[in-house]
């Protein structure tokens, strides 16, 4: 493991680069078969409806894999990573057009856990059309 | 109907292994649309100390879910009725990133069952080991049985986990 960020660098309310993550009924295809997620509510418009839902709405774990990357991509290895946890608060609604969704993913230092194993706790917060999406999105990082 | 709380403990055995492909990280690499060269180039992971390349941190949820869908949410002793499935929270703890060449088995445990405004939550624990046995990261998933149709739940958890689980 070789995080790029030093555990002394940050401190608590540090801010990861914020990102924005696109997300059309094409992404959540290929979401779908490369996780062997084939639920339709992923993709079949009369069957999300059927069920209740607005529309066709992201796999949650999608949304977890975009919501990770603010962090991983900010400590370049993905191995510092030793825990990573959301709740699925209110679905991705995904219409069918070009244009799709976003997911708008922040995240900043929240705590300084052990200045010895040189972890500390990001808190992530990701919305779509101005909703929260994920709720507890925690992540702990062993830092350089 | 209440799921029966003597199955809190309840461990299931563990699965065959699942052997981790490097192209199989590149393609879920590429559907979240993460560059990061240690998913798919070897040399950049032996640069990072990896002895090949690694996953994704939630790569491995294909593997517990699957575990836990054929295990446990469809042990008919439970019966728990998976056309109300939703997924709630997720989280991974890890030993290290699981990676190529791994040959991966799941044991799944009922860690809790509870009981919240009608809807029943069931917390599963996903620990997976190694070839060698040695532990890589465990899946805590919490799967809540919606007591009414999506319409009328509150916005919490209106994910289904799996195709089949929503027929």
């Amino acid at each position: 493991m070789t995080a790029k960020v030093s555990y002394d660098d940050v401190e608590v309310g540090t801010e990861l680069p914020a990102q924005e993550f696109p997300v059309t009924r094409a992404t959540l295809v290929r979401y779908a078969g490369a996780s062997g997620d084939f639920n339709p509510i992923h993709w079949n418009e009369k069957f999300a409806k059927e069920v209740g839902l607005p529309d066709v709405i992201a796999h949650g774990m999608f949304t977890m894999a975009e919501a990770g990357r603010v962090v991983t991509d900010w400590v370049g290895d993905p191995a510092a990573v030793v825990e990573y946890g959301v709740r699925f608060t209110k679905p991705v609604v995904v219409p069918n057009d070009e244009k799709g969704s976003v997911i708008e993913v922040t995240a900043k230092v929240a705590a300084k856990l052990d200045d010895e194993a040189r972890t500390v706790r990001v808190d992530i917060t990701a919305t779509s059309a101005d909703q929260k999406v994920l709720g507890r999105s925690r992540a702990v990082v062993r830092l350089a | 109907m209440a799921l029966d709380q003597s199955f809190v403990g309840r461990s299931y055995p563990p699965t065959a292994p699942y052997e981790v492909g490097r192209e199989k990280i590149r393609e879920f690499a590429e559907a979240i649309g993460d560059t990061n060269p240690v998913y798919v180039d070897p040399e950049a992971a032996r640069a990072l100390d990896h002895p090949d390349v690694i996953a994704p941190p939630t790569f491995v949820f294909a593997i517990t879910f699957k575990a836990a869908g054929e295990q446990v949410i469809k042990d008919p002793q439970l019966g728990l009725d998976f056309s109300r499935v939703v997924h709630g929270d997720q989280k991974f703890v890890y030993t290290r990133p699981v990676r190529a060449g791994d040959r991966l088995t799941v044991t799944s445990t009922i860690d809790s069952i509870k009981s919240l405004a009608g809807n029943e939550v069931l917390s599963v624990r996903g620990e997976v080991h190694d070839e060698n046995g040695e532990h890589v990261v465990t899946a805590h998933t919490t799967l809540v049985a919606r007591a009414t149709p999506a319409q009328d739940t509150p916005a919490a958890a209106q994910e289904a986990p799996a195709a089949e689980d929503a027929r």
